[in-house]
């Protein structure tokens, strides 16, 4: 049973005071996220990440299209005692303590009354927040209040936790905790559904990933395949100091250095390349495929969507 | 949206029902508390206080007054009460907040006046009321015929009448009428004419449906009393001619030449008595005939008709 | 279901109270109330009549604000502030919601009319150095205030389902104001004709009728109440109440939050 099943959701908003014009927030989605992974949600801002959030959560309603969480509708409330959410920038009832805030949200949740104490105390230790017994939230900075958010997002041990920019407004340190934190989740077992446009995280995280610009959603997929897709190079380095001239002719980059000399090709030449320097008898010393990095793929996915040059195009209309 | 859909259902349905039983509720407390307004309204009885609780919102406040005091009236007139002694503050209070609010003259001209049970039975005040009125609005005809109208109908000064309705004709834009009236106040006052006129002048200018229904009664006892009037001379003639009384109502018609047998404003016929007398068949059925009623009859209670 | 209710019940009590302006409110009410027995004092043989009237019109005036000032949002600055979304994230209901948001509004003004009704009883036995029977009715008066308490809670709670803070509060005000006249709104329909009349007796009936529940002038003068009167005054707040809950039910219920 996968974990998150998108099935079409859309969105689309009517804005403007007297004539409404429709707003695509959210282009058809279909998307599946299994059980067990740590699933990123990629795209700059304004992509629709948080849209697709809110759809999910029930907090906005789709234009069309379903889903299904843990293998129930999105709707059924009984479902969310099993999810917790984190929402980007989140603010608290400020009148509250941490503790009180939890334990409300834990009798929200339905966790029982002796349970809830020992989570509580469990669950903020986990998060870093110590020492503040008594500590209204208004009195909170901008990564305790973060902290507080994951907190009640993993209070009630949900099998599914969605997470919208789990890392904004936390420093260097508390980065590396709520990545750790969320490596944890994933040993335990549940499912991690994020979003962020913080590439480097993802990368270090995620066993999959889906791209989205401007409501639509660009790729899905394994880091590595996607990374592997799209660039595909291999480096050559063999001994001597010699180039082929048929290696010449594949428009191989070639760089001498010492008694070796390396050489970066496309993929599909390398079996070309193995032949030529067969035939002059060049010894190979390695073959090692080149991996580039999420951030590179990610530009050039969000550049060659038509979406980019309507992006160029309506940014000076919309100035007007 | 399935779950959300039975939530949206049932909140339609328990709107739609609560609303229906707000209303019936509702009906069922107007029958608890039906002098509701009124005994909150006369806790302060002063028109100075009152004006000055209205915190300078002395239009509305009027308004508000003038509705109690129709209010007043109609559910006292309704189940026959006999007096109507929070009429005059309530008419005071209302004039004294707006004293242009003309309709609130003519009605204390129509029910201060009379006696009970068809008015409060306050003549003095009445005038007072147009007195005043008239002070505040010296360019409105109307108040001067509700005077005059006043010292008519209940004081019978009819000379007073007849310089009311003469000063009210000098009013410019006065209704042709009023000229026509303090003529008729100075040489016929007593007659039927002019009581006609005075009743059917009341009904054209006033629109307050209390008012209307008060002359259009007013108009239908003139015309029994007209008629039986009329008829008695008949009965006379009669017997000065022929030395005897008619036998019947119908040889009395043949002998004045009547269409048919003469009815009442109700189309029940009149009756002849073997002393001659005219009667009408339910005297019951016209408040104010002076006329046409058996001896010792006893008016029951006052009631308006709904038919002109 | 019911423990949720209860639970978003008192977390909506809990914020009311540690809202610093309810404190000034009721301070300021309870000074009415001493200022009453000074009115008392100058004029002499109405002292009883002026401390009830004046007492029990501030409680009801100062409970009506209460109500709506913290009324109003209610629902919209959970909105505005995004609090609902971890709390809609979890089994929530959104008619739980409101419900539980009224209970802990309705709550908080019960305790709040509590003390301000100890406050009234102060200074009424201050000046009479007695109670008697007759004062009884009091607690009836400060029971129908309760009621129409519960009404305007219901009321700005609808508005704040939909509506900013500033138009609720207009809007939520403006019914209590035309809901005190709702007699007299009465008296106008029955004097109108044609369509006028239809339109304003449907208003008349849907604005919120105050002046049945307002007994106060009566129960200073003494005057006794039919328990009829107590019973369909009851039912009516209690149906009235649903309705304007069951709106609010119904706009959330559709709302997009942002």
């Amino acid at each position: 049973m996968s974990a998150i099943e998108i099935l079409g959701l859309e969105k689309t908003y009517l804005v403007g005071f007297w004539r409404k014009r429709p707003k695509r927030a959210l282009l058809p989605l279909h998307l599946q996220v299994e059980e067990g992974e740590i699933f990123g949600f990629l795209g700059p801002n304004g992509a629709g990440k948080t849209t697709t959030l809110k759809l999910l959560m029930g907090l906005v309603f789709p234009t069309a299209g379903t889903a299904r969480i843990l293998g129930r509708s999105w709707t059924d409330p009984e479902v969310k005692a099993q999810i917790g959410f984190l929402p980007e920038q989140p603010y608290f009832y400020d009148y509250l303590t941490a503790h009180e805030l939890l334990d409300y949200y834990g009798q929200l949740s339905g966790v029982p009354g002796q349970d809830r104490k020992r989570r509580i105390e469990a669950v903020l230790a986990r998060v870093g927040l110590t020492d503040i017994k008594g500590l209204h939230l208004r009195k909170f900075s901008k990564g305790m209040l973060q902290r507080v958010g994951i907190a009640q997002a993993i209070l009630h041990d949900p099998k599914l936790v969605f997470l919208d920019e789990p890392m904004s407004g936390l420093d260097p340190l508390g980065r590396r905790e709520v990545r750790n934190l969320i490596e944890q989740l994933k040993q335990e077992g549940k499912t991690v559904f994020f979003s962020t446009h913080i590439l480097s995280d993802a990368e270090a995280l995620c066993d999959r990933v889906a791209i989205i610009d401007h409501g639509e959603l660009r790729s899905v997929g394994a880091v590595e395949d996607l990374i592997a897709s799209v660039q595909g190079k291999v480096e050559m380095m063999w001994q001597g100091t010699q180039v082929p001239a048929s290696l010449k002719a594949l428009g191989a980059e070639c760089h001498v250095t010492g008694d070796a000399v390396r050489a970066i090709l496309a993929e599909n030449q390398q079996d070309a390349a193995i032949d030529a320097l067969r035939r002059e008898r060049i010894r190979l010393i390695a073959i090692t495929p080149l991996r580039t990095s999420l951030e590179a793929y990610f530009v050039e996915k969000l550049q060659s969507s038509p979406a980019a040059e309507n992006t160029l195009g309506t940014a000076v209309g919309t100035k007007a | 949206m399935r779950s959300s859909g039975s939530a949206t259902v049932i909140a339609a349905f328990c709107l739609a029902v609560s609303m229906a039983a707000c209303v019936l509720v509702l009906r069922h407390i107007d029958q608890i508390r039906p002098h509701a307004t009124l005994d909150d309204a006369l806790y302060i009885s002063s028109p100075k206080i009152v004006k000055r609780a209205s915190l300078g919102f002395d239009g509305l406040m009027a308004c508000i007054y003038w509705t109690r005091a129709v209010q007043y009236f109609g559910y006292r007139h309704h189940n026959h009460e006999v007096s109507y002694n929070e009429l005059a503050p309530l008419l005071e209070i209302t004039t004294a907040l707006d004293p242009q609010l003309i309709p609130a003259y003519q009605f204390g001209a129509n029910f201060l006046a009379p006696r009970p049970p068809w008015g409060a039975g306050q003549p003095d005040r009445a005038i007072q009321l147009m007195e005043y009125g008239i002070a505040h609005n010296s360019d409105n005809w109307q108040l001067y015929y509700n005077l005059g109208f006043v010292y008519y109908t209940e004081l019978k000064d009819y000379k007073k009448a007849s310089e009311a309705f003469a000063r009210g004709a000098e009013v410019p834009n006065a209704h042709p009428f009023m000229r026509l009236l303090a003529a008729q106040m100075a040489e016929h006052a007593g007659e039927f004419s002019t009581a006609r006129m005075l009743w059917k002048a009341t009904l054209d200018t006033n629109r307050e449906t209390n008012i209307r229904q008060n002359a259009i009664e007013h108009l239908r006892s003139i015309k029994v009393d007209e008629d039986v009037t009329n008829l008695e001379a008949a009965v006379t003639r009669f017997g000065q001619r022929t030395g005897r009384l008619p036998s019947s109502m119908s040889e009395l018609a043949a002998a004045e030449h009547l269409p048919g047998i003469p009815v009442d404003p109700d189309g029940k016929p009149y009756v002849l008595t073997s002393e001659g007398r005219v009667l009408v068949q339910n005297p019951d059925d016209f408040s104010f005939i002076t006329k046409g009623t058996p001896p010792g009859y006893k008016p029951s209670a006052a009631k308006f008709h709904t038919r002109s | 279901m019911t423990a949720r209710i209860i639970h978003i019940a008192r977390n909506t009590f809990r914020e009311a109270v540690r809202d610093r302006v309810l404190y000034n409110l009721i301070a300021f009410a309870l000074l009415l109330s001493a200022a009453a027995i000074l009115v008392g004092q100058i004029s002499i043989g109405i002292e009883r009549l002026v401390v009830i009237n004046l007492g029990l019109t501030a409680v009801s005036l100062f409970g009506v604000v209460i109500a709506i000032f913290i009324g109003i949002g209610l629902v919209s600055k959970e909105i505005e502030k995004r609090t609902l979304y971890t709390v809609l994230s979890r089994p929530v209901r959104r008619w739980e919601f409101i419900i539980g948001k009224f209970f802990g509004l309705a709550g908080t003004l019960a305790v709040n009319t509590f003390f301000m009704a100890i406050g009234v009883f102060g200074a009424l036995l201050y000046v009479v150095h007695k109670f008697s029977a007759p004062d009884a009715l009091i607690l009836v008066a400060l029971y129908f205030i309760i009621l129409e308490f519960f009404i305007i809670c219901s009321l700005a709670l609808l508005f704040s389902s939909f509506s900013s803070p500033l138009l609720s509060a207009v809007f939520a005000f403006s019914l209590f104001v035309i809901g005190s006249f709702a007699d007299d709104l009465r008296g106008f329909a029955g004097m109108a004709h044609g369509l006028t009349r239809w339109v304003v007796t449907g208003v008349a009936y849907l604005v919120p009728n105050f002046s049945t529940l307002n007994v106060v002038n009566a129960i200073a003068h003494q005057q006794p109440l039919s328990a009829q009167l107590i019973l369909q005054n009851t039912f009516y707040a209690l149906f009235y109440t649903a309705m304007a809950l069951s709106g609010a039910v119904l706009v959330f219920e559709r709302r997009n939050l942002k």
